[in-house]
């Protein structure tokens, strides 16, 4: 704690708690109580229910879950893939320019809105030769431009602190350098890259400005899907079907953050 | 046959006897800046050299260059009985302890041990015991089981030898490894790096210190660097007793230095020169050892041990000099007398005195011919920093 009195703590717990219930609690608060809303004239809703909860379960918005779930772990397992080389390439690159250069290429996806990469998908690859146009793999491509970003980012930062003194003890000992990638290195940086998985699923879960440039109607992410029911004048399922999105990512993240080894300890 | 089995063979078959290390001309420069520059020196199989020099000197990068973390611009070095300038580091197999010892901080202290081991492919049946060979002779067999950061600062320092010493190198490069260690637990394990060195006679090691003490213990030849370059070699007595530069003579033990004019030089029995010189502009000339011989009006510096100096009355004895006493510290079992001649300090450390002189007395400082050293240049600029 960096504040030592106790009236100071007590002043720094009550601006914290404001921001927390104006910021956190209030929104999910009334979305998790829409979710269970008949009608809502007043402050409070009149009458609750758990039918917003089963038309959340029913058929239609189920499917919008399983495709969620597919192209946020495809994108972001990709994305971490992706951007873990990427980064432990840059960190092996000697020329300056050369560095430059792949981290402007990197950090482009997420310097402009994410609608312009949707939008740049669906020009690429609406003719020939490749054609992608509504298909499921469009969709998963935006997620993995968008994601990789931050998977690159992360990874970069960790490899930077990265002691090289356990890099040159391992190649003393004989170890090669993808030995020594397998055994030193990518258990070192296991704390990055379990948290950039979380951090790529998590916004993959949430993707929507370009998802909604490249979707097809059978490959429609659910916050695309809320947007639709919220469209349409559904607004409880809507948050129903939000609270059911909701409280899967957090168990996925949780189960990500499961993950760890001794390097976490360090 | 893979890579790493023909290093391993041919590592084999240079040692015993082929191994040791040789720098030949080694330039290293970092950005255009020269940091070790036209290095050579040869470290024989079973040898301890210690490569002592202040701060900055370019130490660590001489043992980097042999390890093979930085490229010669020019020059070889030779590792293990090969030549090893354009060989990666993992193709060494040199042990190498650093600093910091970065043990692998998701390992147990037996997986350290046994990784060098695992990285080259030696047979799965001979690690376990190479393994627990390594932890015995660095004392650590009761924490194989232990993650590093569960062990004290002296005991990832013996890890860190253990696990340099599984691969069986016949090069040891050690970077200070006793620095980050306080001074009670420093000398304890010099005399344990010792102990480990009659254990392994045949290992060649190459050790990096700016602490003399641990130079003069452990080394069989010290290599005293300054500025990028190689000052002076020689074995801990030579330098000790006989130094050649103003540099050693400061760097290793204390000294003072007194710039001398040579009066006369004759050869001595011993193969060496005694000659007489003037302190300043004294009249009575002392004797002191050359290990050349120099013409008569020449000027050197005077190398003087503060330990080999004697509080005298003048009348007994021929080779001393006048000085004012400047300072005295009563440090216990000792006396350290500071004193002022011809503008110069020069400092005395001598057992308790019964008598201690006073301050501003005029005293006489008494030495042995063979005591007293010449060497070239004119120290005036090193006499007092020579002294501290
Ligand atoms: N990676 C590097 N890039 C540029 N200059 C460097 C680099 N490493 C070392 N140097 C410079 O090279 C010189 C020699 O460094 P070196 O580490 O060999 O000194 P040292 O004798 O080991 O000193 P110390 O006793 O402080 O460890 C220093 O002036 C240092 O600033
Ligand atoms: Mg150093």
């Amino acid at each position: 704690m960096l504040l030592y009195t106790r009236r100071a703590q007590r002043i720094a717990w009550a601006v914290f708690g404001f921001f927390f219930l104006l910021l956190f609690v209030l929104p999910f608060g009334i979305l998790v109580l829409a979710a269970f809303t008949r009608q809502w004239n007043g402050a409070f809703p009149s009458s609750y229910t758990f039918s917003n909860i089963t038309a959340a379960f029913h058929k239609d918005p189920l499917d919008g879950l399983e495709t969620s779930l597919i192209t946020a772990f495809v994108s972001s397992v990709i994305a971490l893939a992706v951007g873990t080389w990427a980064a432990l390439a840059l960190d092996a690159m000697r020329n300056r320019g050369g560095k430059a250069l792949i981290q402007t290429v990197f950090m482009l996806p997420i310097a402009v809105p994410s609608v312009v990469v949707g939008l740049a998908l669906l020009v690429a690859f609406s003719q020939g030769p490749v054609l992608l146009n509504g298909t499921s793999t469009i969709v998963v491509m935006a997620h993995c431009i968008l994601v990789t970003a931050y998977a690159f980012q992360q990874l970069s930062a960790a490899i930077t602190r990265l002691d090289p003194a356990y890099e040159q003890a391992a190649a003393s000992l004989g170890a090669r350098p993808y030995y020594s990638l397998l055994r030193v290195k990518l258990p070192l940086l296991l704390p990055a890259l379990t948290g950039s998985l979380a951090l790529c699923f998590a916004l993959s879960m949430g993707e929507l400005g370009a998802t909604a440039m490249v979707y097809t109607s059978h490959w429609t992410t659910l916050p695309l899907r809320i947007y639709a029911l919220d469209d349409r004048g559904h607004q409880f399922v809507a948050a129903a079907v939000t609270a059911v999105m909701m409280t899967i990512t957090l168990a996925v993240l949780l189960a990500i953050s499961k993950i760890r080894t001794r390097a976490n300890f360090r | 046959m893979t890579e790493a089995e023909a290093g391993r063979t041919d590592r084999r078959s240079a040692s015993p006897g082929g191994g040791g290390i040789r720098f030949e001309d080694v330039t290293v420069a970092y950005n255009g800046t020269v940091v070790l520059d036209s290095f050579s020196l040869e470290v024989a199989p079973g040898e301890v050299v210690a490569l002592l020099g202040p701060s900055g000197s370019g130490k660590t990068t001489a043992l980097r260059a042999v390890a093979g973390f930085v490229r010669p611009a020019s020059g070889r070095v030779y590792a293990g009985g090969r030549d090893v300038t354009d060989l990666p580091p993992y193709k060494r197999g040199l042990g190498m302890v650093v600093q910091q010892y970065a043990l692998f901080p998701h390992m147990r202290v037996e997986q350290n041990v046994a990784f060098g081991l695992k990285a080259q492919k030696v047979a799965k049946a001979q690690i376990p015991g190479r393994v627990a060979e390594a932890l015995r002779m660095t004392g650590m067999s009761p924490f194989a089981q232990r993650y590093p950061r569960e062990l004290s600062g002296g005991q990832q320092q013996r890890v860190a030898i253990a696990r340099a010493l599984a691969i069986q190198p016949s090069v040891l490069l050690l970077d200070e490894p006793l620095s980050a260690l306080d001074a009670q637990l420093r000398s304890g394990m010099l005399a344990e790096l010792a102990r480990l060195h009659r254990e392994l006679p045949d290992v060649s090691i190459l050790y990096v210190t700016h602490d003399q003490i641990e130079a003069l213990t452990l080394a069989d030849r010290i290599a005293v660097m300054n500025d990028a370059r190689l000052v002076e070699v020689g074995t801990a007595r030579e330098l000790y007793k006989r130094p050649g530069t103003e540099f050693a003579a400061g760097f290793v033990g204390n000294s003072n230095l007194l710039p001398v004019t040579v009066a006369e030089c004759a050869p001595h029995a011993d193969g060496s020169f005694r000659a007489a010189v003037r302190i300043g502009t004294q009249s009575q000339p002392v004797a002191a050892t050359s290990a050349e011989a120099v013409a008569a009006g020449e000027a050197r510096t005077l190398c003087l041990r503060p330990h080999l100096l004697e509080l005298a009355a003048a009348e007994h004895h021929d080779n001393a000099f006048q000085a004012r006493v400047t300072e005295v510290q009563w440090r216990g079992s000792s006396h350290r007398v500071f004193a002022e001649v011809h503008g110069h300090e020069v400092r005395l450390d001598a057992n308790e005195l019964r008598n201690p002189p006073g301050i501003g007395e005029t005293v006489w400082f008494h030495f042995s011919a063979q005591d007293a050293v010449l060497i070239p240049g004119s120290g005036a600029a090193l006499a007092e920093g020579g002294a501290r």
